[in-house]
């Protein structure tokens, strides 16, 4: 069991998290490591491009179905899919009801009690959005994910989500053993993309670990619920992804423990790459048609 | 009104006082527009019919009376057996006066125990400030030794992190760097109070021998000869845990038992108030690591410790809850193969006399029919002694035991000849025995205090021997476990069964032609 590895992917909802923590550990699978995934996504897609489904089965709706989590067994919701990745999803409740943090707690405290980690060398934790409550903080807090991994692009928001997460690791760092192992960018083709999420990954003190380039053959392999590792394993794409998954892999223990910064120090960083124009107090609040009679 | 100071009339008699009795009546003809006395009377029978008992036992959505209660109340149970220490539940203030409550109404003793009391901004915010503030307060207020956390449903939604908010409290100088504070996760939506105690228990074994919460060096196991004895969650702690311990003293082994609660519910009243009595020390605990046996006396209050011990290097004797003749010779032959000892003269001359009563008495249990529900390991115990004196558990209900606690007892069933038609029921609760009361009489049945509606609907007459126990005094002081506990177990029943048997036979001139004066 010490020689588990655990990591975790977070990103803003929609930057190609799932897109991308899948393609990378489908190259660690190609490097002959045994993964298992663990989606905790109320959407669950973190394992269609794995198993070349629509959507698995979650823990949490077989386990409404049969009562409850404690009548679950271990083989209904593990999938294998390709090079043997295992491939679990937590899954959640209908939007605007429940509480989908719960959701994860339970499914990681089921998978745990029932062997799942048992003879893998790597966990991955593939969780939404922003840490919005305790529930999704669940992979990163004391013996979960060793390194997290955020997922974002030179987008503001993405970049504040990434800012975000990381205040989330730096609650649990202090008292536990989780670290932040860098930022992946997903190109997204902003200006002066690569610029930006060095200086983020430089304020956040971590550094970043991969440029994933944009490049359609990833929606064709998607469309057809495919990895690019699968799909194209040949192509230039399929090589950013080994890349950065042979790069993750030599990351082990090199977790730091992140600098969050404040949104004006944020705003202050768009600014000094030039996206953002230092603001006239006086135009805030005014419209075009204002701005313009003026 | 009748009532005056020179004679007060207690409730009992009081209401039935002509003024009441207007009072009630008006009430009911002017307010309450009730089903006419026919309706109900219809209803009420169709509830012992048995097409009503199919649709109980179709029933998947409602638990009604569930014979069981919540994870934090296993724990704080946990928290009470070892020495110096305070149970702090961290959640809400109505959890924690529901476990308080639950064991002063039990034992007629204080139990102290404080919660973090958290409200809406903890809930939406998380609850390390509760944490932190509940640490300092309950250290400097009531001076504990250690400090056991648990935690209420609204701690686990909203997915606090126990270990980390520890650690956050004591960097802030709530409590000092090096105090014990054991936790454990204690979902009371997730298993029963058995399963508290499991987590709870193996939170403070974790602690101490896996190196403080990664803050010390773990200890490493250097096996000796001693025995580890863990009970498991038992209403009548205060009688056994001192039976236990005389048995283990009759062996002359080193042994430590792990969790002891039965001082402080046990408390003398001698002018002193003892909030922390007795109980397992630190020593102990850590001591515990090195023993080459662990018995676990009730296997499905201790199911993840149970692997722990086993991962350590252990041997793990598991058990049920052995009771009786045959199931207290499993235990102490398990002691005697563990010792190497033979087993001590005054224990074979207990068993004996134990053997002696039952011989004595048998005949008038002998075929009679049970219905008893409770805690999984205790079922299987009585289970096994109704079953050894030659009485039919027909009914076995328990609502926090599953498929596996089923087949054991159909085990247990299919090795007796009395075992034949009884049936057990895993996942059931209090409402599905009404209507197995009605639609296949028993003649007896054991259970806790809920039992007594059950006993007032049906007329099967209840015998208490199950936790809680709060409508008759003292029983959890005598002993249930050991040959002295088997014996106790005997006289409850056999009290029941004259008692029923007199109040049978006591009309003069009709039925007192059995009224007699020998048994």
């Amino acid at each position: 069991m010490s020689s588990l590895r655990q990591i975790a992917f977070y990103g803003k909802g929609g930057i190609g998290k799932s897109t991308t923590s899948q393609n990378t550990l489908a190259a660690l699978a190609d490097m002959g490591q045994k993964i298992l995934i663990v989606g905790c996504d109320p959407k669950a897609d973190s394992t269609r491009l794995i198993l070349h489904a629509k959507a698995q089965d979650t823990i949490l709706s077989l386990a409404a179905e049969a009562g409850s989590v404690e009548d679950l067994e271990i083989e209904d919701v593990l999938k294998v899919g390709y090079k043997d990745i295992r491939c679990v999803e937590s899954g959640g409740p209908e939007p605007g009801v429940g509480c989908a943090g719960r959701g994860v707690i339970t499914s990681i405290n089921f998978l745990e009690e029932n062997g799942a980690y048992e003879g893998v060398d790597y966990v991955s934790y593939d969780v939404l959005g922003d840490v919005v409550c305790g529930g999704f903080a669940m992979p990163i807090r004391e013996n979960k994910a060793q390194e997290i991994y955020i997922v974002m692009s030179g987008e503001m928001m993405a970049m504040y989500a990434a800012n975000n997460i990381s205040k989330g690791i730096l609650k649990y760092a202090n008292s536990g053993g989780v670290r932040l192992g860098g930022l992946v960018c997903n190109e997204r083709q902003t200006d002066k993309e690569l610029e930006l999420a060095e200086s983020l990954a430089k304020k956040l003190g971590t550094t970043l670990i991969h440029f994933v380039p944009r490049d359609n053959i990833v929606q064709h392999a998607e469309l057809r619920r495919m990895t690019v590792m699968e799909y194209a394993p040949d192509s230039k794409q399929a090589g950013e992804y080994r890349t950065l998954a042979e790069k993750i892999h030599a990351n082990a223990g090199k977790g730091i423990i992140p600098t969050p910064i404040t949104m004006d120090e944020l705003e202050d960083l768009l600014m000094e790459h030039g996206i953002m124009s230092a603001i006239d107090e006086s135009q805030v609040g005014k419209t075009a048609a204002e701005l313009a009679a003026a | 009104m009748p009532q005056s100071a020179d004679n007060v009339i207690d409730h009992e008699m009081l209401f039935r006082e002509p003024e009441y009795q207007e009072l009630f009546r008006n009430k009911k003809e002017q307010f309450e527009f009730n089903h006419s006395d026919a309706r109900v009377q219809e209803i009420r029978d169709w509830t012992k019919t048995e097409d009503y008992k199919e649709q109980n036992f179709a029933r998947e959505a409602l638990t009604i009376n569930p014979a069981k209660a919540c994870q934090p109340l296993g724990a704080v149970y946990v928290a009470n057996g070892f020495q110096g220490t305070l149970p702090f539940v961290h959640g809400s203030q109505g959890c924690v006066a529901y476990y308080r409550s639950h064991f002063s109404r039990h034992f007629k003793e204080p139990t102290s125990c404080v919660s973090s009391s958290m409200t809406e901004d903890a809930a939406v915010f998380g609850g390390l400030n509760n944490m932190i503030d509940g640490l300092a307060n309950a250290y400097n207020l009531y001076k504990p030794e250690m400090i056991a956390v648990s935690t209420t449903c609204m701690a686990e939604v909203i997915g606090d992190d126990l270990d980390a908010f520890i650690k956050n409290a004591k960097q802030k100088g709530s409590i000092p760097e090096d105090f014990d504070v054991p936790f454990s996760h204690t979902p009371a939506f997730v298993g029963s109070h058995v399963t508290g105690y499991d987590n709870a228990l193996l939170g403070v074994l974790k602690h101490f021998w896996d190196g403080k919460a990664k803050t010390t060096e773990p200890l490493v196991r250097v096996p000796n000869d001693s025995i580890n004895f863990i009970g498991g969650f038992d209403g009548f702690v205060v009688g056994n845990m001192p039976e236990i311990r005389r048995i283990f003293d009759m062996f002359e082994v080193d042994y430590t038992m792990l969790c002891d609660p039965s001082a402080v519910w046990n408390t003398p009243t001698d002018g002193e108030f003892r909030m922390y009595d007795g109980g397992t020390t630190k020593e102990e605990v850590e001591r515990a690591l090195h023993a080459k046996a662990t018995i676990v006396f009730q296997e499905y209050s201790s199911e993840k410790t149970i692997k722990y011990l086993q991962e350590k290097g252990q041997e793990v004797v598991v058990l049920n809850a052995p009771v009786g003749v045959a199931g207290t010779d499993q235990f102490v032959m398990a002691l005697s193969r563990l010792t190497g000892k033979p087993v001590p003269q005054q224990l074979e001359l207990e068993r004996g006399r134990l053997v002696d009563a039952i011989a004595d008495s048998q005949a008038h249990l002998h075929g009679k029919r049970y219905a008893l529900y409770g805690d999984p390991d205790q079922m299987l115990g009585y289970t096994q002694f109704l079953l050894e004196l030659g009485a039919e558990p027909a009914h076995v209900l328990s609502t926090n035991g599953g498929k596996d606690w089923a087949e054991k007892v159909q085990a247990l069933f299919d090795a007796s000849p009395f075992g034949k038609g009884c049936k057990v029921y895993p996942k059931r609760d209090l409402w599905h025995m009404r209507s197995l009361l009605f639609t296949e009489p028993v003649d007896f049945m054991i259970g806790n205090t809920y039992g007594k509606y059950l006993e007032r609907d049906t007329g099967t007459p209840l015998i208490r021997l199950v936790f809680p126990i709060f409508d008759r005094h003292h029983y959890h002081r005598f002993p249930t476990w050991g040959y002295e506990g088997g014996m106790r177990l005997l006289v409850m029943l056999l009290d029941e069964y004259f008692e029923a048997l007199d109040a049978n036979t006591n009309v003069p001139g009709q039925t007192d032609y059995s009224f007699d004066i020998i048994r």
